[in-house]
């Protein structure tokens, strides 16, 4: 139904995550920043959520509620739109990035304003959006959008890539997004004010002032969501700024643009969620604002509301039951603040609009891994030392490192067991099955243990090989092993 | 086949293995984390507090002094009212009230809003206006720069899951957790962006509170 | 109570003194243990990398090897990963009714080897001593995947004279990852990088773990940056005996 190519995501062109990790390693401030960031919302999240001594139960709860609507999805999603329209709104459902694109345009268009109101949007932080590219496609048409979250705003006033999904600019501190607002906002409309400091109460107080009148005049608004009850009609918007109160409540039309996983059986369903995500996420007991709205009010907020759900590779996550698990993520990032991975690399080498260990197993599904994009795509589950704290932390138990494993066995099987690595997976299976070549194994790596090592230890080595010597040294291995040791020493050692 | 059969089609492939009837959910989660025999007011005073929001506690006879005692603190003095704010309990004084029709503009112009709440969440500290009255529409507790809020002592409820129970999905519902805040800056939490940033809380409870 | 030692390839082939190390623990315990010499690998690298079905020889074999034992330890937390959670899965994808049922039978009875001495056997104190500082590194595998906890550490502060010390950030991975380590070298150099400060920083002269494979990783990282501290695997501290007349 639609080529992958189609489905944005990923940075066509990203290097495979080894390759973009070398370069962004070798940033020292990016390192540190991550380093503080992450370090952080570690421990306000531990704390909140020790709060909760049933937060197992909560987490048990959010899975089996996510996983319970995955299996129902067709149900949900057609009990959700008929409850939306009967509160007033429209739903619209898009297969992929450039179905969704070309409907959020023509809403756009269609809004009757002057030419000049039709021209700008403003928006809400959305992955969905994000992953769609939607904004180049508006501007391609001649439409402005306006980013108005915090960090979402220092992406965009930087021509940057965000770089985390909760604080897109996660990769930039204090200094630099200064010196970003004192250089671009006077370009793009009100000027940050002369003197402006680093500190973070003056940063938030430049956007506000950079914002204000665009959220006052704005006519169309384009948001993403966080849940939308099948039951009620209702979709939620789980924010801390007031960005999106002003994006939900001010325009007179509201473009949602929604994952179509993002739908949950029913309103008393939030109860789960609205524990779990603001605890996982900023490491708060409650996130400063959720708005939630059912269709529309008459007199109150926007006269139309317009749905759109979008697939764009979902349904062919879904079809993989191992996989499809990773369609529950709330996108609270909890696992990018414990990934070890993304806290050295950073986001951008993820080649992908969702980075981090959910990324990993996020991208590669939507996009596939044997397709044009495979290259980074498909080097994205290998991005793991399957270390497990990103599973821990998930609150709704994506088991992260099980479908990392499943990714990586389909990479191998589309590659077709051609590689090199391949027909040495194999030489070493024919090997460890059995105990005779592996005890010839055994005695040729002492003896080459032998020739390589000074001082029982090995250095740097060439080859294929020195990806590892590099940083470590290796004890050459022993004359003797186990096993040879135990034939001489227990002999008959059977009880 | 449109877009939305074909979506359908494919979700209904891809989950051929889901059985049709399915064991009920695991709920075993508390309904609330309040501590038996805690007082869900005082938590909720507490709680509100903790996001560098001002907390008053009052009793239904001292909530005008109560109001003109806050709005003072602040140098508010031309304030949004929406319909439905019971008018005997303005206080008395040089304060301008502005009571809608009010533009967007307008109301970027005055220094705060007063209202009411629909229900309060003790464990989160947590406000939410339904846009009943006395709430007044979304925009009004939004635009200002300073949101004063009164809610009574019975609203609030002690935790999400019953508060939830309170409310009316059909309403347009804002779940207001301190004033306006940010964390993208190193992800560390700052106050103060684009909804009101300044958020204070009248408590009123029957009595006089020890 | 019949005992099989599993070793596993990479400490059978690097880490000989590992097994000596289990065996003699045991035996100072009273148990006698045996090596079956059919055992090789638990499958974990092919797992690990993608090759499933290459890794599904070895799971037959493993169950095959030690189907007649009561107990099978391992001194490697990762491995008795593996085998407890992926062997029924790669059992249950790619092998007959008959070996699943095997594989499914063995599961309970295998055991890492701090979880075999606290729970099955319900010892702490083992009759070592080892007079010196010493630092644990729960790899990730012990900590997150077996969920060891406080094992580990029981079986340490029972041990005479040794002084436990705290490494910083303890539960963050080292960043050996199996073939991540070669894949993903810059990463995984730049995590070691970062391990290795925060042991040198508790200022052990030894850390220890339940996996040879993460102390070899940490171990070389620490020896290139001509750092003294020595690395030595768990079971190597509970057969230390000191001094201790025997």
């Amino acid at each position: 139904m639609t080529a992958p190519n189609d489905r944005g995501v990923v940075w066509l062109g990203s290097p495979a995550f080894p390759e973009a990790a070398r370069e962004a390693l070798k940033d020292g401030q990016l390192r540190a920043n991550l380093r503080r960031a992450t370090a952080t919302i570690r421990d306000k999240r531990l704390s909140v959520s020790a709060e909760l001594d049933d937060w197992e139960q909560l987490r048990d709860a959010a899975a089996a509620i996510k996983q319970h609507t995955a299996r129902h999805l067709d149900r949900y999603l057609v009990q959700l739109e008929e409850s939306v329209t009967a509160a007033g709104g429209t739903v619209h459902w898009a297969a992929d990035a450039a179905e969704a694109n070309r409907i959020v345009t023509e809403l756009v268009r269609a809004t009757g304003g002057s030419d000049d109101e039709t021209r700008e949007v403003v928006k809400v932080k959305s992955m969905a959006t994000q992953e769609i590219g939607l904004n180049e496609h508006l501007a391609e048409h001649g439409i402005t959008a306006y980013e108005t979250d915090l960090a979402e705003l220092i992406v965009q006033l930087g021509d940057d890539r965000p770089s985390h999904i909760l604080v897109p600019a996660i990769h930039k501190n204090r200094t630099e997004i200064r010196d970003l607002f004192a250089a671009e906002m006077g370009r793009h409309g009100i000027a940050a004010p002369e003197g402006l400091t680093d500190e973070p109460r003056a940063l938030a107080e430049a956007a506000r002032r950079h914002l204000r009148h665009k959220f006052l005049s704005a006519k169309v608004a384009v948001s993403g969501a966080n849940f939308a009850c099948a039951d009620t009609g209702t979709v939620l918007v789980v924010e801390s700024e007031g960005n999106g109160r002003m994006c939900l409540t001010l325009p007179e039309t509201l473009i949602t643009v929604m994952g179509i996983e993002k739908v949950i059986p029913s309103f008393a369903d939030l109860e789960v969620f609205l524990q779990l995500l603001p605890r996982s996420s900023t490491g708060e007991r409650m996130n400063p604002y959720t708005s939630a709205w059912s269709g529309t009010t008459e007199g109150d907020g926007p006269s139309a509301f317009h749905l759109v759900l979008l697939d764009n590779g979902r349904t062919d996550t879904l079809a993989d039951p191992v996989g499809r698990q990773a369609l529950g993520c709330i996108r609270c990032s909890a696992c990018l603040n414990v990934c070890p991975v993304f806290e050295r690399t950073g986001g951008h080498a993820y080649g992908s609009v969702y980075p981090g260990p959910i990324g990993a197993v996020l991208t590669p599904q939507l996009v596939g891994v044997d397709s044009d994009t495979k290259g980074a795509a498909a080097s994205l589950p290998f991005a793991s030392t399957l270390c497990g704290a990103c599973y821990d932390a998930c609150p709704v138990k994506i088991n992260i490192p099980e479908v990392l494993t499943h990714l990586r066995a389909k990479v191998v099987e589309a590659e077709g067991g051609r590689t090199v690595e391949a027909l040495a997976m194999k030489a070493a299976g024919k090997v460890l099955d059995s105990p005779r070549l592996l005890t010839a194994a055994q005695k040729a790596a002492a003896l080459g243990g032998k020739v390589l090592a000074r001082d029982g230890r090995i250095g740097r080595l060439p080859g294929p090989l020195h990806g590892w010597t590099d940083s470590r040294d290796t004890p050459a291995p022993p004359t003797e092993s186990f096993r040879s040791w135990w034939r001489k020493n227990r002999e008959g050692g059977t009880s | 086949m449109s877009s939305r059969e074909a979506i359908l089609a494919r979700i209904r492939a891809a989950v051929a293995d889901a059985p049709a009837e399915e064991p009920p959910l695991p709920r075993a989660y508390r309904r609330s984390h309040l501590a038996p025999g805690a007082d869900p007011v005082g938590l909720f005073a507490e709680r509100v507090a903790d996001y560098r929001a001002t907390v008053t506690r009052t009793d239904p006879a001292g909530l005008p002094a109560a109001l003109a005692a806050a709005l003072t603190a602040h140098g508010a003095r031309r304030l949004a009212v929406p319909a439905g704010f019971p008018a005997e309990l303005l206080p008395p004084g040089a304060w301008q009230w502005h009571h809608e029709p009010l533009t967007v503009p307008e109301l970027d112009g005055l220094d705060g809003s007063l209202t009411l709440a629909a229900v309060g969440i003790a464990v989160t500290g947590t406000l939410v206006l339904d846009a009943g009255p006395g709430h007044g529409r979304r925009a009004l507790s939004l635009v200002p720069d300073y949101h004063l809020c009164v809610i009574r002592a019975e609203q609030i409820a002690a935790d999400v899951p019953e508060a939830l129970t309170r409310l009316d999905p059909a309403r347009p519902l804002t779940f207001i957790s301190g004033p306006s805040a940010t964390s993208d800056i190193e992800l560390d939490r700052v106050e103060g962006v684009h909804g009101p940033r300044t958020l204070h809380v009248i408590i009123v409870e029957p009595r006089e509170p020890a | 109570m019949r005992i099989a030692l599993f070793l596993t390839c990479f400490n059978d082939t690097m880490f000989p003194g590992t097994g000596r190390a289990v065996v003699e623990v045991l035996e100072r315990l009273g148990h006698t243990v045996d090596f079956p010499q059919e055992q090789t690998c638990c499958g974990q690298l092919h797992f690990n990398t993608g090759y499933r079905p290459d890794a599904v020889p070895l799971v037959a074999r493993f169950a095959r090897t030690f189907a007649d034992y009561d107990a099978v330890v391992t001194p490697s937390a990762s491995c008795a990963g593996m085998v407890k959670e992926n062997h029924p899965l790669l059992a249950a994808d790619y092998a007959p009714a008959g070996l699943q049922r095997e594989v499914a039978e063995l599961m309970p009875r295998v055991h890492e080897f701090t979880e075999f001495l606290t729970d099955v056997l319900g010892v702490t104190e083992v009759g070592a001593r080892f007079p010196h500082t010493v630092a644990y590194h729960p790899t990730c595998h012990s900590l997150r995947g077996l969920r060891l906890g406080e094992r580990p550490y029981q079986l340490l502060r029972a041990v005479k004279d040794l002084e436990l010390v705290e490494v910083p950030a303890a539960d963050s991975c080292c960043g050996f990852g199996g073939t991540f380590a070669v894949k993903n070298a810059d990463t995984s150099a730049a995590m070691l990088a970062d391990k290795a400060d925060t042991v040198r920083a508790a200022g052990a002269e030894v850390l220890c773990a339940a996996d040879n494979s993460c102390l070899l990783h940490i171990g070389g990282g620490l020896s290139r940056q001509g750092s003294p501290v020595r690395t030595m695997h768990l079971a190597e501290i509970l057969a230390a005996t000191e001094g201790v007349a025997r």
